[in-house]
């Protein structure tokens, strides 16, 4: 007596409840805080600049599947997720259309041209941002101050001064979403709650720069709290897909980038290193998971 | 108290309360059997029987084949309608003894032992090899088999596995609570049998009632019983040898490699038994659960009932059947045809109505790595899978394909619900190919 109506598949039968999309929204509500000071600290121009840089990513996404004629994925929310990231690192003051050229590079060469969703070495938002660091440089250094739409040269990073608390609240002229280590950190407990985030990416990471930064005689928290690495170490580091999958592998790739973003910080021409530090050791993760296989349980034990 | 864990693993709704409460009910034994001839691990019996011959409940109807094999009996007394192929619950047709009961239940003669602990250890493995004892759990590996430590190990430890961490299965808990003189007594018989010094009854700590009633009885038997973490696969033979012991079994190798044999609850009580008794292994408990069934419960049931029986016992499906399950949801085995029947290693027929039992369809993986940090033999699923699809199978065997235990943390976990597993499946079914073809 076969029964038509039973379904057959291999075990196991249940699954846990979680998705891929669900991680990805995850990721959009933990950016929530981070947009909010943004928007709070410099207005309309936040809300202009990441709504044109999702827009642009999940167009970009849809375009792209569509011309090769492949099913549109959009719904899965990474495109979304990338779109946000990327503006949430633009200057304030930088134009509608460079936002909108960003997202269509961090998309397209950035994601889609590796074979899309998981498929990418590099960082996709990263990639859309340095990109658009090398084509519009002045562009891209252009630093407004907060509540103001005053030009200022000096980040805390290139020359500028700043206290700590303006650090921590992120009264200081940056990026978009890198400025309040508060808001970061806000995002990175709700991303930490939710196991999407590992927690050894930024532990090594910060930990490497704050004892890179003592080692060298700089200002450890003044070095923590200025410029991208809060945001990166927390939201771009630790994207899945471009970091290693092992639990060692993890701790090497934190380190890895707190070692680079030290030696461009302190010796390069830059004044910050977050976006290379990142796309650097990106390149290095197949190799990391190579080389930090875990030891499979039962094997170099001696037999009683 | 203390709790004893393992590395990996994953939390799954457990779902024990459909029928933690219910005690053990004695299913009818139903008009017709289909005794498997092939129920254990290793080789088939050989049929004792033919068509027309009458049978007594307890008789053997398949003796062992010898080496790693087990023997069957009738679970019912009748006539043999057949002995041919029958549907079975892994999909396959396999020779069955198929016996119309005749409703007498008269039993074959059986002699047992009125204080069992005094046979001698040679004696208890015979009585076990004769009752056709296979392991409860799951695998059904034939136990007189698994008494015979390989050359050189010395058994310290018997480890009795209560743990029952499938979820919705509380076949296990009940035969804890409910024959716990017996679970003990077939504990002390295992560790006479193969010289283990020490015994040690591990449950999970969301089963207070046999944990307090195993408790009560192990203490004045020199038995230690340990709480277990509530995590899937905590019942695993090696997960529960590192979280108890903290030892490793070498890989590709044998619990008693590193000292310890582990045997299921329901074994024990098998072997209990058979040894007081001579009762063969006839009839064993099962757990009938889900949200697709009327009366979830825990049954005594004959060996050899075939599923449509039990279903139709437990008050028959709930609207339109999603999936019915020989086993629990983690590793059982999804059926097609419900005439196949229950056999010794099956602890649970588990129907998901069509809302529960969905299907998916995979996503691109997004490395998010927790399949890795699940996987409680330390593997990369996610890397095996790639190579399997790739069919780089030199590459799997490498990472470890043929050290997965295949419960399934990785497939269950996966937010991009891939089917890791299968995948791994395959690499192992093509290695273990590769090796028998590199050897002949």
């Amino acid at each position: 007596m076969e029964d038509s109506r039973l379904i057959l598949s291999p075990s196991p039968h249940v699954r846990d409840e979680d998705t891929t999309q669900k991680i990805m929204l995850t990721v959009a509500a933990a950016l929530v805080p981070v947009w909010a000071a943004a928007t709070y600290f410099f207005g309309l121009d936040s809300i202009r600049l990441v709504l044109f840089s999702m827009a642009a990513a999940v167009c970009s996404e849809a375009l792209f599947q569509a011309v090769r004629r492949k099913p549109i994925t959009v719904w899965d929310g990474s495109a979304l997720v990338t779109g946000m990231l990327l503006g949430l690192s633009l200057p304030p003051s930088l134009p509608t259309w460079m936002a909108v050229f960003g997202s269509f590079i961090a998309i397209v060469i950035g994601k889609q041209v590796f074979g899309g969703l998981g498929a990418n070495p590099f960082n996709p938002a990263l990639v859309g941002r340095a990109v658009l660091v090398a084509s519009f440089t002045s562009q891209m250094t252009t630093w407004t101050m907060p509540f103001t739409d005053a030009v200022t040269s000096a980040t805390p990073l290139a020359g500028g001064q700043a206290s700590y608390a303006e650090l921590f609240f992120g009264t200081v002229p940056g990026s978009l979403g890198e400025t309040s280590a508060l808001a970061i950190l806000l995002g990175g407990v709700l991303l930490f709650y939710r196991g999407v985030l590992d927690y050894r990416i930024p532990v090594g990471f910060l930990g490497t720069a704050a004892v890179l930064s003592a080692v060298f005689g700089q200002d450890v928290i003044y070095q923590l709290l200025s410029g991208s690495l809060l945001f990166g170490a927390i939201f771009m580091a630790t994207d899945m897909v471009t970091s290693p999958i092992t639990p060692v592998g993890r701790w090497v790739f934190g380190v890895g980038c707190g070692l680079i973003l030290v030696l461009i910080r302190f010796w390069g021409s830059l004044p910050e290193g977050l976006t290379y530090s990142i796309l650097l050791m990106n390149a290095f993760t197949p190799l990391i998971n190579r080389w930090t296989r875990p030891r499979i349980y039962g094997q170099g034990v001696k037999q009683a | 108290m203390k709790v004893k864990s393992f590395k990996g693993g994953v939390h799954p709704e457990y779902n024990k309360h459909i029928t933690g409460a219910k005690p053990i009910k004695v299913l009818p034994a139903p008009n017709l059997v289909v005794i498997p001839l092939s129920q254990h691990a290793g080789a088939p019996a050989e049929p004792l029987v033919k068509k027309g011959d009458s049978v007594l409940v307890g008789q053997e109807v398949g003796r062992s084949a010898g080496g790693i094999s087990a023997a069957v009996h009738a679970s019912v007394s009748g006539t043999v309608l057949q002995v041919e192929p029958r549907p079975s619950i892994n999909g396959r047709e396999v020779l069955s003894v198929v016996i119309e009961n005749d409703g007498q239940d008269a039993k074959a003669p059986m002699t047992g032992h009125h204080d069992p602990i005094q046979l001698s250890s040679a004696e208890i493995r015979e009585r076990i090899e004769a009752a056709g004892i296979v392991g409860l759990g799951g695998a059904a590996f034939p136990t007189a088999a698994k008494l015979n430590p390989p050359q050189g190990c010395r058994v310290e430890y018997l480890l009795i596995n209560g743990s029952e961490c499938e979820p919705y299965l509380t076949a296990d808990q009940k035969l804890m609570e409910e024959y716990t003189e017996d679970v003990i007594l077939g504990a002390k018989l295992l560790a006479k049998a193969c010289g283990a010094e020490k015994i040690i009854i591990a449950i999970e700590a969301n089963k207070p009632e046999a944990l307090r009633k195993m408790r009560a009885l192990a203490g004045s038997n020199a038995i230690e019983v340990v709480t277990l973490g509530v995590k899937y696969p905590a019942g695993g033979e090696k997960q529960l040898i590192k979280a108890v012991l903290d030892r490793e079994v070498p890989s590709h190798g044998l619990p008693a490699q590193c000292g310890v044999l582990v045997h299921n609850v329901g074994t024990a009580w098998a072997v209990a038994k058979a040894c007081r008794y001579g009762q063969p292994l006839i009839e064993r408990v099962i757990t009938v659960t889900g949200d697709g069934v009327k009366e979830p419960a825990n049954y005594l049931v004959r060996i050899g009932t075939p599923i449509k029986d039990i279903i139709a016992a437990a008050g028959g499906f709930v609207g339109e059947p999603g999936k019915v399950i020989a086993g629990g949801p983690m590793m059982g085995l999804a059926q097609f045809n419900l005439d196949a029947p229950i056999v010794k290693g099956v602890s649970g027929i588990l129907v998901l109505s069509d809302k529960v039992a969905k299907e998916f369809d995979p996503m691109p993986c997004i490395k998010c790595a927790r399949c890795v940090d699940v996987c409680p033999v330390y593997l990369m699923p996610v890397t095996i899978e790639k190579f399997a699809m790739n069919a780089m199978w030199d590459e799997a065997e490498d990472y470890g394909a043929m050290d997965c235990i295949e419960c399934g943390c990785c497939t269950y976990i996966c937010p991009s619900k891939r089917g890791l597993l299968t995948w791994i499946r395959l690499a192992k079914t093509e290695i273990a190919e590769a090796h028998r073809r590199q050897t002949s």
